[in-house]
């Protein structure tokens, strides 16, 4: 039975669960592909992570690769296509803990780098599992700064082959996933040499396994890279060449090729390698980032509804930590943020599928504003909800830190994003030479894409709020936040100008201003984030309180943002100190207001008890009785070896030697 | 690989330095005879075969456990062999057998050998001490209980008085009364300290602890009536069998209370205790320990990240010119060197701590406890402190090592995960920040109605004098000198000053709104943590400023203060809305705080390495591959992944069972 303090919770609930839920999927029928597939992943047992808590990493790996293994049986078994509506929630509902992930990429990469002959001969028997495929960028030495990679590929005009080489330790392919144990073939990125000249970096389909008995092919050294926080389940590999030859046929060459004498010709827009990692740096936002998040602040607050400690009030019961308004301090932010980043998600899609057409007809102009935006906001959503997620963690106190919270497993994958698809700093970095360059296009009144229009309108008015009640209203708030990314844009701007005066170098300069730099372009990312809250709740329809709440939410999200960031808004006297103590009256009195519907508004998030994988976070909030019940199910709980081979001689025997 | 020389990035880095790094080590050690007993100790251990053992990474669970036993009963063998007995020096033997990590025997030595030590009667002593000793009986320290951490109050264990038979009857009546998280709980001990809310005469009498047989001598069954076992694997803490304790009308005699001080007479009458303050010194010092922890669990992840940064070459800054080493970029300087002053910060602070808690606890044992108030809030608020910063500081440097920091091979993961329960453990942060508030309140209302109050909090004084004049309590802007750390330690001290009277006359409007205490303390507490953190910032700023005055020699003294500038300044940078809005400072200044930590980044760069080098963490301490003296990092990032459980065979048997079939079958 669920137990009284969730169950009262949900009676009181401002707004309806299910409406909300809708929202999140984008239409009812969304929500019920989604629960379907959910549902038939969850009630096939091979699918099931119930002791995955208790594995190894050799038994996670295998575990990892039957499940991939079985869902190709199941989705033949369900009528589930790639290009079906329910493709895209499978990968949810199995909580991405399965093998193979990078064979799509490796299937990716194909057809979109290779040739229509490349296409129609790999696809096919990538489609059919006659081969595993990884993909092998990163090395030891060099990851997001591609050009530094060391790996060589020489072509040899005499066989018309591609001979690979690892020149050097740090040249060695490191990280990849499904490499270490599982791969066939990987799509290597390597300096391309003809005739003694690099042509710099270019992808090749290299075999590293036998398809027979899954040896390692003559010339390959391959294997793990070792245990990691998590991703225990994917066999991240190393890979050494060693004078391997393929045919000139497995350079991948829809835009460059090798004529047999060793011409090198480019073909087509090199731009279309941008969009490729735009396309996963959207990819990844939603179930990679949002969604553990999500299970984080699910988990957190149905506990924090549940786990009563201490007095409020003398001679009552004790009060639900939820009450404290330290911990709503803590926890109500961070669901605020993920509907903030849930909209933000919606709008990245909304602008990259218009940007996707406009390419389609050959029209490039919005990737540059679209790399912008998805590099920021990867980098902003990542750090944001990785910090989020161990907010969570931690206001669980100990039982946080028990991996059968869940909670310890969500953090170390999560902040693993904040790390592939691109280093936070250098993407942010990426962000704000986009912002400068438009600036200065701004300023000198050319024409900017839509998302930054903003700065060529520089205000220099203070904030017009006259009460607490004033920062309420988006227009006050928006309006702060585009203030500061103004500012600090422009100051950037005028400071690197201003060090090029006088003499200093422009990559010198550009090094000096980099710490600013990146605030400008989290305060940019901010600003839109909040904008697009806005935005989003003005359009919300009013009915059955969705309206109500969500803007409750993007009021929060807003102040909470000022609120932890008070300098920059007061810095030019943008927010007097007088407003300020009116920002932070309106942020707790927030608290208060949605700390009542905190526990219907994670239910919206609709996961299942099999999903969040919780012991303390379970819809029923059988907090203890769980707890307990999993912890016997432990291995160590079986009689130790330890007792009889050291604890026994040494509450016995040593004693002698003492 | 071992033979390899070092790396010429890093041998460059510590030619440059303008200091020598011994001298600084001698500092941090308290003295260069210090120093030399450490690393005597460190060699004691380290040289013997017995403390050998493969890569824990590579490890299972009850592997670890089972090494970590292993070492610990060697350990409390060796250390009786070799005569070391100093509570510091026990400390370092065990740190370095166990390279930093908890073992299953911690609470046995930290807190059950110590509590019977305090609290149980010389005839207690006389049948516990001895056995407890020589580890005839191992014990632990059973507290914590599913429902309830740190608000004791709350625990629902119960002891109840049978006079007919002269037995306490324990029970734990409900699900979270289970007795959950002891160390060394779950498989390792055979007796526990169970704490309880004790009944006699059938009233309660509050908490009082008890020694409780739990597994049979000799066979180590549990015995009947008692359910235990360990709660389960966890985010770290691999080694320790943290567990789990249900009791079932479980009897022991009455000689089992611990009955220093509270007593129950064979009949049941209770006999109060003298005074219960004495208990908060156990609490006080191992809160300060955690302080000291902090400290070095930044300084090893640092060393970590800071030597990596010097190896690793990454892009160009230059077109044209070799990759430059990511220590070279303001991003990274920024992310790391501020870390590196927290570092240095918190040991100074660590230090200044268990020397004021020996002085205390000196003048407690001759009857004087008018320190202890302070003492107690000072070390609840900076273990908070200390702990929050340095757990968000190893998680900093574990990212600015990139792809390879998340790797365990890296060694900053295991950091992280030791550390950050430290969090919650003795006393969860954000209670521990609301007594240090309660403390400031306190005073606050002392300096209010005319008192004067002494110690850390004297700034206070100044508010009442202030009020004389019009204006906002702090808005006079302070003339910072900017490269004077004593100017800056006045800027703290306002900020505190400021955030406490605004805590407090919150606190007032709430008061004045609302019927009951309680509610209103709930409703400012967020202002409460603030001013709570904002005092204990101060402290920090005081304590490293003060501790410059110490140093002698020219070049260490030159290279710490501008560790402690830069320590300052990046705080006044990162909470600059909170100097802006109380008028401490004007938007003018904070341009050329930022612009100064920017330099001061530069300034510290050279020296990076070397400060790095001063925490003098031994290889095997660090276990980093990243983080490597010899910064021969790439090399033996392939020796180590070659060892990985997953290639243990050529082809993995998943190949046989799953893959191959499906090919088949496709």
């Amino acid at each position: 039975s669920v137990n009284p303090d969730l169950a009262s919770e949900r009676q009181t609930a401002s707004f309806c669960v299910e409406k909300l839920t809708a929202l999140l999927d984008g239409g009812t029928e969304q929500t019920r592909i989604r629960r379907a597939v959910v549902e038939a992943i969850e009630s096939d047992p091979v699918f099931s992570r119930e002791n995955q808590y208790f594995q190894t990493q050799n038994e996670r790996y295998e575990a990892a690769v039957k499940k991939a293994v079985h869902l190709q049986k199941k989705m033949h078994e369900m009528g589930w296509t790639e290009n079906g509506p329910e493709y895209k929630y499978i990968y949810r509902a199995l909580s991405g803990d399965v093998a193979f992930l990078l064979h799509r990429v490796f299937m990716r990469s194909i057809s979109v780098l290779g040739s229509d002959k490349q296409i129609a001969k790999w696809i096919p028997l990538a489609t059919q599992h006659k081969l595993i495929g990884s993909y092998a960028q990163t090395e030891l030495g060099h990851g997001t700064y591609l050009q530094g990679l060391e790996t060589t590929a020489v072509f040899d005009a005499a066989t018309q082959e591609f001979i690979l080489n690892t020149p050097k330790i740090s040249a060695m392919k490191w990280w990849p996933g499904d490499m270490g144990r599982s791969a066939t073939h990987t799509v290597v990125f390597a300096q391309l040499y003809i005739h003694g000249k690099c042509y710099g970096i270019h992808p090749f389909i290299v075999q590293i396994r036998s398809l027979q008995d899954h040896s390692l092919c003559p010339g390959i050294t391959a294997g793990d890279i070792g245990p990691k926080m998590n991703f225990e389940h994917i066999d991240n590999g190393y890979l050494l060449l060693k004078n391997v030859r393929i045919p000139k046929e497995n350079m991948l060459s829809k835009f460059c090729e090798v004529r047999p004498d060793g011409t090198y010709v480019r073909q087509g827009s090199q731009q279309i390698n941008y969009f490729t990692m735009t396309t996963v740096r959207i990819s990844l936002i939603s179930d990679e980032v949002l969604t553990p998040l999500m299970k984080a602040c699910t988990i957190a607050i149905r506990y924090s509804a549940v786990r009563r400690q201490s007095k409020l009030k003398p001679g009552e019961q004790e009060a639900k930590i939820l009450d404290y308004q330290t911990q709503q301090e803590k926890l109500l932010p961070q669901l605020a943020a993920a509907y903030a980043f849930h909209f933000v998600n919606d709008y990245l899609q909304e602008l990259f599928n218009r940007g996707y057409g406009e390419i389609q007809r050959k029209n490039f102009d919005m990737l540059p504003e679209l790399h912008a935006l998805s590099s920021g906001f990867k980098a902003v959503i990542t750090q944001h909800c990785t910090a989020g997620v161990e907010i969570c963690l931690r206001a669980c106190g100990g039982h946080g830190y028990s991996l059968l919270s869940g909670l310890p497993s969500l953090y170390t994958k999560i902040i693993a994003s904040c790390i592939y698809e691109g280093e936070n700093t250098i993407l942010l970095l990426q962000t704000a030479r986009f912002l400068i360059k438009c600036f200065m296009a701004a300023n000198a009144g050319q024409p900017v894409p839509p998302s930054v229009t903003y700065l060529a309108a520089v205000k220099h008015g203070k904030c017009p709020a006259k009460n607490k009640l004033d920062f309420l209203s988006p227009d006050i708030y928006t309006e702060a936040y585009q203030h500061v990314a103004v500012r600090l844009t422009s100051s950037t701007a005028a400071k690197l100008q201003d060090l090029i005066q006088s003499g200093v170098k422009k990559h010198d300069a550009w090094n000096q201003c980099t710490v600013q730099l990146v605030q400008a372009a989290k305060a940019h990312c901010h600003y839109i984030a909040v904008k697009n809250f806005a935005e989003t709740v003005e359009k919300l329809e009013t009915k059955a309180g969705i309206q109500k709440i969500m803007k409750h939410l993007c009021d929060l999200f807003a102040l909470h943002g000022i609120f932890s960031n008070t300098g920059a808004f007061l810095h030019d006297g943008y927010i007097s100190a007088a407003q300020m103590d009116m920002v932070t009256a309106s942020y707790l009195d927030l608290l208060a207001v949605i700390r009542k519907d905190a526990v219907p508004l994670v239910d919206a998030f609709d996961f299942t008890d099999k999903s969040l994988n919780s012991a303390l976070g379970s819809y029923d909030g059988q907090v203890y009785q769980r707890l307990y019940e999993w912890a016997q199910k432990s291995p160590t709980n079986q009689m130790s070896p330890a007792y009889e081979r050291y604890l026994k001689p040494l509450l016995h025997n040593t004693l002698s030697k003492l | 690989a071992a033979a390899m020389s070092v790396n010429a990035d890093l041998r460059r880095e510590r030619a440059a330095a303008t200091f020598q790094p011994e001298l600084l080590t001698h500092i941090l050690d308290g003295g260069a005879e210090r120093t030399r007993r450490r690393k005597e100790i460190e060699a004691l251990v380290l040289n013997d075969p017995d403390f050998q053992h493969e890569d824990l990474n590579f490890l299972s669970r009850s592997q670890r456990y089972e090494q970590a036993i292993r070492k610990s009963s060697l350990m409390v063998m060796k250390l009786r062999e070799y005569g070391i007995a100093d509570p510091e020096e026990i400390y370092w033997f065990k740190s370095f057998v166990h390279r930093g990590r908890p073992e299953p025997l911690d609470l046995h030595l930290g807190m059950f050998l110590p509590t019977l030590l305090t609290q149980a009667t010389p005839e207690q002593q006389d049948r516990f001490f001895m056995p407890a000793w020589n580890l005839e009986i191992v014990g632990t320290y059973a507290q914590t209980e599913m429902g309830h951490g740190t608000h004791l109050r709350g625990l629902e264990t119960t002891a109840t008085y049978d006079p007919s038979t002269q037995e306490f009857i324990l029970n734990s009546p409900t699900v979270t009364s289970i007795k959950w998280w002891p160390g060394g709980l779950g498989k390792t001990s055979n007796h526990a300290i169970v704490l309880a809310q004790l009944y006699t005469q059938g009233e309660c009498k509050g908490l009082h602890a008890f020694i409780v047989p739990i597994r049979q001598l000799g066979t180590h069954e549990p015995l009947p009536g008692i359910t235990v076992g360990d709660i389960g694997p966890k985010f770290g803490y691999d080694e320790m069998d943290n567990g789990y304790l249900k009791m079932d009308n479980f009897r022991i005699p009455r000689e089992n209370m611990l009955m220093k001080y509270a007593q129950v007479e064979p009949d049941g009458t209770y006999v109060k205790p003298v005074s219960d303050k004495l208990t908060y010194g156990t609490m006080v010092f191992i809160r300060s320990l955690i302080v000291g922890d902090s400290a070095r669990s930044l300084s090893r992840a640092c060393t970590i990240a800071i030597r990596y940064s010097a190896v690793r070459h990454q892009s160009e800054l230059k077109p044209g010119e070799p990759e430059p080493q990511i220590l070279d970029y303001q991003t990274q300087q920024y992310k790391l060197f501020p870390l590196l002053a927290t570092a240095y910060a918190f040991h100074f602070v660590g230090a200044y701590i268990k020397d004021t808690y020996h002085r205390v606890s000196g003048d407690i044992s001759t009857g004087d406890l008018s320190e202890l108030p302070e003492l107690h809030a000072l070390t609840a608020g900076l273990k908070a402190f200390t702990s929050w910063t340095a757990n968000a500081g190893i998680e900093e440097c574990r990212m600015a090592c990139g792809g390879h920091g998340y790797s365990r091979c890296s060694g900053i993961p295991d950091i992280y995960v030791t550390f950050t329960p430290s969090c919650t453990y003795e006393g969860e942060n954000t209670v521990m920040m609301l007594q240090t508030a309660r403390f400031l309140i306190k005073s606050y209302s002392q300096v209010t109605s005319g008192q004067q109050v002494t110690g850390m909090v004297s700034y206070l004084n100044e508010l009442s004098r202030q009020r004389i004049q019009p204006q906002h309590v702090a808005a006079r802007t302070v003339t910072m000198r900017i490269n004077d750390p004593t100017s800056l330690v006045e800027a703290y001290k306002s900020r505190a000053a400021r955030l406490v009277e605004s805590a407090a006359k919150n606190l007032q409007a709430e008061l004045n709104h609302r019927k009951s205490k309680e509610d209103a303390w709930n409703r400012t507490s967020v202002d409460l943590v603030r001013a709570s953190e904002a005092h204990c910032h101060y402290v920090v700023v005081k304590l490293f400023t003060a501790k410059l005055a110490e140093v002698s020699d020219a070049a260490v003294h030159a290279v710490l203060t501008n560790l402690c500038l830069l320590y300052a300044l990046f705080g006044i940078s990162r909470n600059a809305g909170d100097f802006l809005q109380a008028g401490i400072l004007t938007s003018a200044q904070i341009s050329q705080v930022n612009q100064h930590v920017k330099e001061l980044l530069a300034v510290i760069r050279p020296n990076a390495v070397a400060l790095v080098d001063s925490f003098d963490f031994h290889d095997v301490h660090l276990g980093s591959v990243l983080g490597r003296y010899d910064g021969n990092v790439y090399e033996n990032m392939f020796e180590w992944a070659k060892k990985s459980p997953l290639n243990k065979t050529q082809v993995h048997e998943s190949f046989h069972k799953h893959l191959k079939p499906m090919q088949a079958k496709l």
